[in-house]
C-alpha cells in the first residue's frame, strides 16, 4: 500500500495547476461523501485538499442583487448567512436540513454540486433558482446554467481538468415566492426520499414565472418541465394544481429503492407540488 | 506525511498516510480513545470532536486536513483545578440528569453539547429543547430515548448562563 | 441482620458509578484496549443464502507474508468441535469444507494481519468457492418444507397452549359462543438492535489459556461456547466483559460466535488478535428481532366480554436454531395480553430458513405477540363504541384473575394502577385538524395499550440455572459485589451497589462491583430477561445480607456489638482476611409450571405497562410526528428512579421506531440496507419529549419490592402509535413498521373514511 499524495492549494490558480498536475487525484473538501466507510475502500492515489481554501470560501452579493457562494462554503454558513436568508430561504432551509450540525460544518455547496448525486440535498433548489456554477481550467473560467451541469447518474458538465469554483443564484423577481420540501427517511440525518424546490411567481391571478427542480425521483436533479408548463399562464388554484401534479405523473419514473418505493415517490411529489401551487395561490405575503 | 495539530491545547506531531482519518489518528497515533467510531459513515455521532472550534466527525476527516489545525476531544473537555479534574458543565450535567447509559454515544454529545452551550442561544423557553433536539440530532443514542440528555444540555446551558452572571 | 440504615441508597436517582468514566472518555470499551503486538482479525463471508462450501482458495498472486488464515479444519486439528454451543450444537463456528451454506455472510474463513488495513485488503483475497442450492426466504416456503433445513418439516419449536378446553373441536366450540368474532392477520418486521458500539472481542493465548475480553451480555454464554470449540475445561478459557455499548439483546448470544472466531485467530497466530466488527457487517451478519406473523381470532360477547381468544404465531427463526425455540416461548405466553379471559388457545411455531438468524432483542418474543391482541381490542372498542382505555380497564386481569396458562396472580398486580394512571396523564385529546407550516392538511389521532411483561426465566428456568452471586468482604477493607450480571449501560453496577449498600449501611460508593470475569465471579445466569434486578439483585441483597449477619456476629464477639458495619469493617478485615458470602437462587413459594402442558406460573411476577400517544400524520406526505408518549410501568420499586426511567425511555424510544420508522429489509436472503445510513433508528429530532410514570406496585421477593423492567417498554408503545394512526386515518393497519409508504398505498380508503367522518 502506497502512500496517498496529498497537495493543499493556497489559491485557485495553484488549485487548477494542482489538479491539471495530477489527472487522477481526486479534489477533496468536507469530506463528508469521500471518506465515508474509507478503510473499507480503496484509497485514492492522491487528494487536491480544497478545504477552507480562503479564495473558495464565502457568500457575498455580486452584480444586481445576485448571490455567489464559493464552492469551499460549508453549510453551516449557508445556514446562518442573512444575505442567504433574504434572497434564497429556500437555499437556507435546505441546508438546514442536510445531515445535521456535524455534516453542515463540513459539507459544501462545491461538494454537493460535484458529487451530483440524485438526492443531493441543495440541488432542487438550485435548478429552481436558475443557479450557474462556476468552473476553473487552465484554459480559462467558464459559467455553467446548473441545469445543464448534471448529465447523468453522477455524472456532469465538469471536465477532467476543472474545478468547482462557485455557484451564483441570480436576483429573483421581487414577487416570485419561494417554496421547498424534503421528505426524507426521517426528521435529520436523513437521505431524502424526495425534494421538491419551486420558485412561482403570480400577477394578476395567473402563474407567469414557473420554475420546479426535483430529487430523488430520476438518476439526477431535474427540472419538472411538464408541471412548469401546466402552471405558466395559468391561473391560481386548485385547477393548475391538479394539472401540475397530473403532469408529473406523465414526465417521471421514479424507482424503488431501499428508502422508499416508486409510488411512494410519484404520489408524494405530486402532493407536495400541488401544495407548492395552492400555497403561490393563496394571496398571503411572499415569505 | 508529516501532520502537526493542536489536540486538546497541546501540539502534536504525527507522520501519516494523508488519507487516514482523524478518528484513527487519535485513538491509534494519539492513543486518545475517548473518541468513539460507531458507524464510520458520518451518521451517529460517537466522533464527534471540535475541528478549529466546530463540531464535525472525525470519521470524515482526512488526516492531511488537519495540518495547522486545532481539535479538541472529549478529554479535552474537563478541565483541572486544585490538582483535580473539573468536568465540563456538559459532562456535569449528563451525568447528574442520567444523561448517560452505555456511554458509547456520550463522548460525542459531550463534545457536540459542549458547543452548543458555547456558541447557541439554549435559553429556559419553551423552544429551548426543540432547538437541542435539532442541534444534537447528529448525535445518535439508541440507549435513552434522548430525554435525560436533552435536560441534561438544557440543564448545562443554564449552568453557563448562571457562570457568567446572568440571571 | 443489620437494621437498614433508614436514608439508605435505594429509591434515590444516585449517579451512576461508571458514570464519570462514561462522561470523560476514559471509560474503556474493547476497542479501546491497548494490547501490544496484537493483530487484527477479518472474517469471510458467505455470498450466497444456500449451498454447499466447495473450496476456500487463497489468491497465489496476494503476498500472504504476516496473514494467518483459519478455516474449519484448524479447529478439530487442536481437537475442539465445530459448533456454536447454544440450546442446540446445529450451528457452525465456520462452514466446514463440504459442508452447508445457510445463510448470506455466514463465516467460512478468518485472517489477521497486522493493521486492520492489511486484514480487510487481505479478506478481499480469500475466494470461497459455494454450489448454491435454492434457498427458502420466507415461513410459507419453510412451511411447504420442498427445501429442508431443519429436520422433515423446518420446524425449530412448536408450543401449544390451551385454557379452558381439551381439544381443539372443544376450543372451536366455544368460540362459536361468541356473539361476534373478530379476526386479523398482522405481521411484524425484523428490527435491528443498533447498539452504538458495533461488536467486537480481543483474545490472547497464555500457557495453553485462552483469554478473551470483549462487548457482550453475557460471559458464561460465551464460556461454555468455547469450553466446546476449543476442547478445554473450565479453567482452560477466561471470559471476561468489557465496557460494553449497549445490547438490547444482540450481543447476548452472537458474542460466542466472535469469540470463537478471535480465539482461533489468536491461537493461530501466537499473539493477541482483535476483532471488531464494521457498522455494515455488524447490521449483515448478526441477530435481530424475529420476523413474525400472528392470525388473532377474538370471541367476543355481546356485553364485550371476551368469550375465546385464538392466535397462531408463526416466527422466522432464520438458519440455525440458536435462541428461536425461547424467544417463541415468551412470544406465545404473552400472545394472550393481560385480559380476562376463560378460553383461549395459543399455537407457535418458529421455522428454519435460510436468513442469519434472528435471537434475542429486547421484548423477546412479546412485543411482536403483543401488538396483535392490543390492535384486536382496540378493533373490538371500535366496534362496540366504546373508550379504548376505559374498555381495557374493564378486561384487565387483577388479583385472582388467571392468566392463559392458568396462573393465579396473588401479588404485585400492577394492571388496574398503569391504566388509572394513563387515564389521569391523558388531558384533552388535541384538536383532530391542522394545517402544518407547508400548508399540507394534518390529521391527528390518538391510542391507547395495555401490556404486561413476565419478570425474570420462563417457568423453571430460574431453579434450573441457579443463579449465584458474592458479596464479599475483602482483606483490605473493601466491599465487593461479584456476579457475572454485565452492566450493558443499563446501570446493573449502579443498582448491584445501592442494594449492597442498603443492606450494610454504606454509600454505594463505597461499594465495588467487581468487572465480570469468568475466573473472579460466579454464574448468575444471563444478562437478559429482565432478571437482573430483580432475580440477581434479590441474590446480592441476600449475600450482602449475610456478610453484614457475620461480620456483626464477629463484632459482638470482639465487644463491638451493636456498631455499624461501617465501622467494623477494617478490623474485621484485618482479623478474618477475606469473608465472602455466596447465594444461590432460590424460587418464591408456590410457583409451580408444568413444561409439557404448558400450564402453571410462567414468570414469578409480571410487570405491568399502559402507554397514550397522540401523533399528527401530514397528509401530503403520510410522515407521522408523535406529539405525546407517555407510559405508566408497574416496576414493583424503583431501585434508582433516574435509571429506571432513561432505561424505560430508551426502550420506549425503540418501540417507537419499531413502530413507525425502522426497517429491515432482506433481499435474497441479505440484509440489503445494512448501513447506518439506510437502516435507520430514531435520532433526536425524531423523538418527542417522552413522559414516564413510574408505578410501584412490590414483588415481595424480589429487592425492596423490585421486579423486572427491562423489557416491557419495548413491547407496547409500537401498539399504541399504530393505534392512533388507525384512530387518526379511520382504517386498519395491521403490520409492523407503518411507514409513510404504507399509509399512502391506502391514500384512496383512508381519504373517503375522512371524507364521511
Amino acid at each position: 500500500m502506497t502512500a496517498t499524495g496529498y497537495v493543499r492549494p493556497a489559491s485557485i490558480a495553484e488549485a487548477v495547476a494542482a489538479r491539471a498536475a495530477h489527472p487522477d487525484w481526486i479534489v477533496l473538501c468536507g469530506a463528508t461523501d469521500l471518506m465515508v466507510e474509507a478503510p473499507l475502500r480503496p484509497a485514492p492515489v492522491g487528494v487536491v485538499d480544497v478545504w477552507a481554501l480562503a479564495e473558495l470560501c464565502g457568500i457575498a452579493e455580486v452584480d444586481g442583487g445576485a448571490v455567489r457562494i464559493g464552492a469551499a462554503t460549508p453549510w453551516r454558513d449557508v445556514v446562518t448567512s442573512p444575505l442567504i436568508a433574504a434572497r434564497a430561504p429556500i437555499l437556507a432551509a435546505a441546508a438546514r436540513e442536510i445531515g445535521a450540525l456535524q455534516i453542515q460544518a463540513r459539507g459544501t455547496i462545491g461538494g454537493n454540486v460535484g458529487t451530483s448525486s440524485p438526492v443531493g440535498d441543495s440541488l432542487p433548489v438550485l435548478l429552481a433558482l436558475d443557479a450557474t456554477v462556476e468552473l476553473a481550467s487552465p484554459r480559462g473560467t467558464r459559467r455553467v446554467p446548473y441545469r445543464d451541469y448534471p448529465t447523468g447518474y453522477r455524472t456532469t458538465a465538469l471536465a477532467a481538468d476543472e474545478l468547482i469554483v462557485a455557484i451564483t443564484i441570480p436576483a429573483a423577481h421581487p414577487g416570485a415566492r419561494q417554496l421547498w420540501r424534503k421528505v426524507g427517511t426521517r426528521r435529520a440525518q436523513s437521505i431524502s426520499k424526495i425534494m421538491a424546490a419551486a420558485l412561482l411567481r403570480v400577477e394578476a391571478g395567473r402563474f407567469v414565472e414557473a420554475r420546479i427542480g426535483l430529487g430523488a425521483v430520476a438518476n439526477r436533479p431535474i427540472r419538472a418541465a411538464g408541471a412548469e408548463a401546466a402552471i405558466v399562464g395559468a391561473p391560481v388554484g386548485e385547477a393548475t394544481a391538479d394539472a401540475a401534479a397530473a403532469a408529473l405523473a406523465a414526465e417521471l419514473t421514479p424507482i424503488t429503492d431501499v428508502r422508499s418505493t416508486a409510488p411512494y415517490r410519484l404520489a408524494t411529489v405530486q402532493q407536495v407540488v400541488r401544495r407548492f401551487v395552492l400555497e403561490a395561490s393563496s394571496p398571503s405575503s411572499p415569505d | 506525511m508529516k501532520v502537526s495539530l493542536e489536540v486538546n491545547g497541546a501540539a502534536r506531531a504525527v507522520d501519516v498516510d494523508p488519507w487516514r482519518r482523524l478518528l484513527d489518528v487519535l485513538r491509534e497515533d494519539l492513543r486518545l480513545t475517548g473518541t468513539k467510531e460507531g458507524c464510520g459513515e458520518g451518521e451517529c455521532g460517537a466522533c464527534t470532536v471540535l475541528l478549529d472550534g466546530a463540531p464535525v466527525n472525525a470519521c470524515l476527516v482526512a488526516a492531511g486536513q488537519c495540518h495547522g489545525r486545532k481539535v479538541t476531544t472529549v478529554e479535552g473537555l474537563a478541565g483541572h483545578a486544585d490538582g483535580g479534574a473539573v468536568l465540563h458543565e456538559v459532562q456535569a450535567a449528563l451525568l447528574a440528569c442520567g444523561g448517560a447509559q452505555c456511554g458509547i454515544c456520550t463522548p460525542g454529545i459531550a463534545v457536540c453539547a459542549s458547543w452548543i452551550v458555547d456558541a447557541e442561544p439554549i435559553g429556559a423557553d419553551a423552544g429551548a429543547r426543540a432547538r437541542v433536539r435539532e442541534l444534537l440530532a447528529g448525535n445518535i443514542c439508541r440507549c435513552t430515548g434522548y430525554q435525560l440528555i436533552v435536560d441534561a444540555v438544557v440543564e448545562a446551558a443554564q449552568a453557563r448562563r448562571a457562570g457568567e452572571g446572568e440571571p | 441482620m443489620a437494621e437498614l440504615q433508614p436514608a439508605g441508597p435505594v429509591g434515590r436517582p444516585v449517579p451512576r458509578v461508571d458514570g464519570v468514566a462514561k462522561v470523560t472518555g476514559a471509560a474503556h470499551y474493547v476497542d479501546d484496549l491497548d494490547l501490544p503486538g496484537a493483530w487484527h482479525g477479518a472474517t469471510v463471508r458467505s455470498t450466497v443464502a444456500h449451498g454447499v462450501l466447495d473450496a476456500v482458495d487463497l489468491d497465489p498472486d496476494y503476498d500472504w507474508t504476516d496473514v494467518v488464515v483459519v478455516t474449519a479444519a484448524d479447529i478439530a486439528a487442536a481437537g475442539g468441535r465445530n459448533v456454536v454451543t447454544l440450546i442446540e450444537e446445529d450451528q457452525p463456528a465456520l462452514v466446514p469444507l463440504g459442508g452447508r451454506v445457510m445463510h448470506v455472510d455466514e463465516a467460512i474463513a478468518l485472517v489477521a494481519a497486522p493493521t486492520r488495513a492489511r486484514a480487510l485488503e487481505a479478506r478481499r483475497h480469500v475466494r470461497p468457492r459455494i454450489s448454491a442450492r435454492p434457498a427458502v426466504l420466507d415461513t410459507d416456503a419453510a412451511l411447504r418444507a420442498e427445501v429442508k433445513l431443519y429436520g422433515d418439516d423446518n420446524v425449530f419449536k412448536r408450543f401449544v397452549i390451551r385454557k379452558g378446553h381439551g381439544d381443539d373441536a372443544a376450543f372451536e366450540d366455544a368460540m362459536a359462543g361468541a356473539d361476534r368474532i373478530i379476526e386479523g392477520v398482522y405481521p411484524t418486521a425484523a428490527q435491528e438492535q443498533m447498539y452504538i458500539e458495533p461488536q467486537g472481542m480481543a483474545a490472547h493465548w497464555e500457557d495453553g489459556r485462552c483469554f478473551l475480553v470483549g462487548s457482550m451480555q453475557c460471559p458464561y454464554y460465551v464460556h461454555k461456547a468455547m469450553k466446546a470449540l476449543l476442547g478445554c475445561d473450565g479453567d482452560g478459557v477466561v471470559v471476561t466483559q468489557a465496557v460494553t455499548g449497549g445490547g438490547f439483546g444482540g450481543k447476548e448470544e452472537y458474542p460466542s460466535m466472535i469469540a470463537a472466531h478471535v480465539a482461533l485467530l489468536a491461537r493461530k497466530a501466537g499473539r493477541p488478535v482483535k476483532l471488531i466488527y464494521d457498522r455494515g457487517e455488524d447490521i449483515a451478519a448478526t441477530t435481530k428481532r424475529h420476523p413474525c406473523v400472528t392470525r388473532h381470532r377474538l370471541g367476543l360477547a355481546a356485553d364485550g366480554a371476551i368469550v375465546a381468544i385464538d392466535a397462531d404465531v408463526v416466527m422466522d427463526g432464520g438458519a440455525y436454531l440458536t435462541l428461536s425455540p425461547v424467544v417463541l416461548s415468551r412470544g406465545v405466553l404473552h400472545a394472550a395480553g393481560p385480559y380476562r379471559c376463560p378460553v383461549v388457545r395459543i399455537v407457535g411455531r418458529v421455522v428454519a430458513t435460510n436468513h442469519p438468524p434472528h435471537g434475542a432483542f429486547r421484548g423477546f418474543g412479546a412485543p411482536q405477540t403483543t401488538f396483535p391482541y392490543e390492535r384486536q381490542i382496540d378493533k373490538a372498542a371500535r366496534l362496540l363504541g366504546v373508550d379504548p382505555l376505559a374498555y381495557r380497564q374493564r378486561l384487565a386481569l387483577r388479583p385472582g384473575d388467571t392468566t392463559a396458562t392458568g396462573q393465579e396472580l396473588t401479588f404485585s398486580v400492577g394492571s388496574e394502577a398503569v391504566l388509572e394512571a394513563i387515564a389521569r396523564a391523558a388531558g384533552p385529546r388535541p384538536a383532530r385538524d391542522a394545517v402544518s407550516a407547508g400548508g399540507a392538511p394534518v390529521r391527528r389521532g390518538r391510542g391507547v395499550c395495555f401490556y404486561f411483561h413476565g419478570s425474570g426465566f420462563t417457568g423453571a428456568g430460574e431453579q434450573r440455572i441457579a443463579g449465584r452471586a458474592t458479596v464479599a468482604l475483602t482483606a483490605a477493607g473493601d466491599v465487593e459485589v461479584r456476579s457475572s450480571s454485565t452492566d450493558i449501560g443499563q446501570g446493573a453496577a449502579t443498582i448491584f451497589a445501592q442494594i449492597a449498600g442498603a443492606s450494610l449501611g454504606l454509600a454505594p460508593e463505597r461499594v465495588r462491583v467487581v468487572d465480570p470475569s469468568t475466573d473472579k465471579v460466579p454464574d448468575s445466569g444471563p444478562t437478559v430477561a429482565s432478571r437482573t434486578c430483580m432475580v440477581v439483585g434479590g441474590l446480592v441483597e441476600r449475600a450482602a445480607r449475610a456478610l453484614g449477619t457475620r461480620i456483626a456476629a464477629w463484632a459482638g464477639e470482639h465487644g463491638r456489638g451493636g456498631a455499624p458495619f461501617a465501622e467494623v469493617a477494617a478490623a474485621a478485615a484485618a482479623a478474618l482476611g477475606e469473608v465472602a458470602e455466596t447465594v444461590q437462587y432460590e424460587p418464591p413459594p408456590g410457583i409451580e409450571w408444568d413444561d409439557a402442558t404448558y400450564t402453571g406460573a410462567a414468570y414469578p411476577v409480571f410487570g405491568w405497562a399502559a402507554c397514550l400517544v397522540d401523533v399528527a400524520i401530514d397528509l401530503d406526505t403520510c410522515e407521522v410526528t408523535v406529539e405525546r408518549c407517555v407510559q405508566a410501568v408497574d416496576v414493583g420499586k424503583a431501585i434508582n428512579p433516574m435509571i429506571v426511567k432513561g432505561q424505560i425511555e430508551g426502550g420506549t424510544l425503540q418501540a417507537l421506531g419499531w413502530g413507525l420508522l425502522e426497517n429491515v429489509l432482506y433481499q435474497d436472503g441479505k440484509v440489503a440496507n445494512a448501513s447506518m445510513t439506510n437502516c435507520i433508528v430514531p435520532t433526536f429530532a425524531d423523538a418527542p419529549d417522552l413522559e414516564t410514570v413510574l408505578v410501584e406496585v412490590p414483588y415481595p421477593y424480589g429487592p425492596h419490592g423490585a421486579k423486572g423492567v427491562g423489557e416491557i417498554p419495548m413491547d407496547g408503545p409500537a401498539a399504541a402509535a399504530i393505534n392512533a394512526v388507525v384512530d387518526a386515518l379511520g382504517v386498519d393497519f395491521d403490520v409492523v413498521p407503518v411507514l409513510p409508504e404504507t399509509i399512502a398505498a391506502r391514500r384512496d380508503a383512508w381519504d373517503a373514511a375522512r371524507r364521511k367522518s
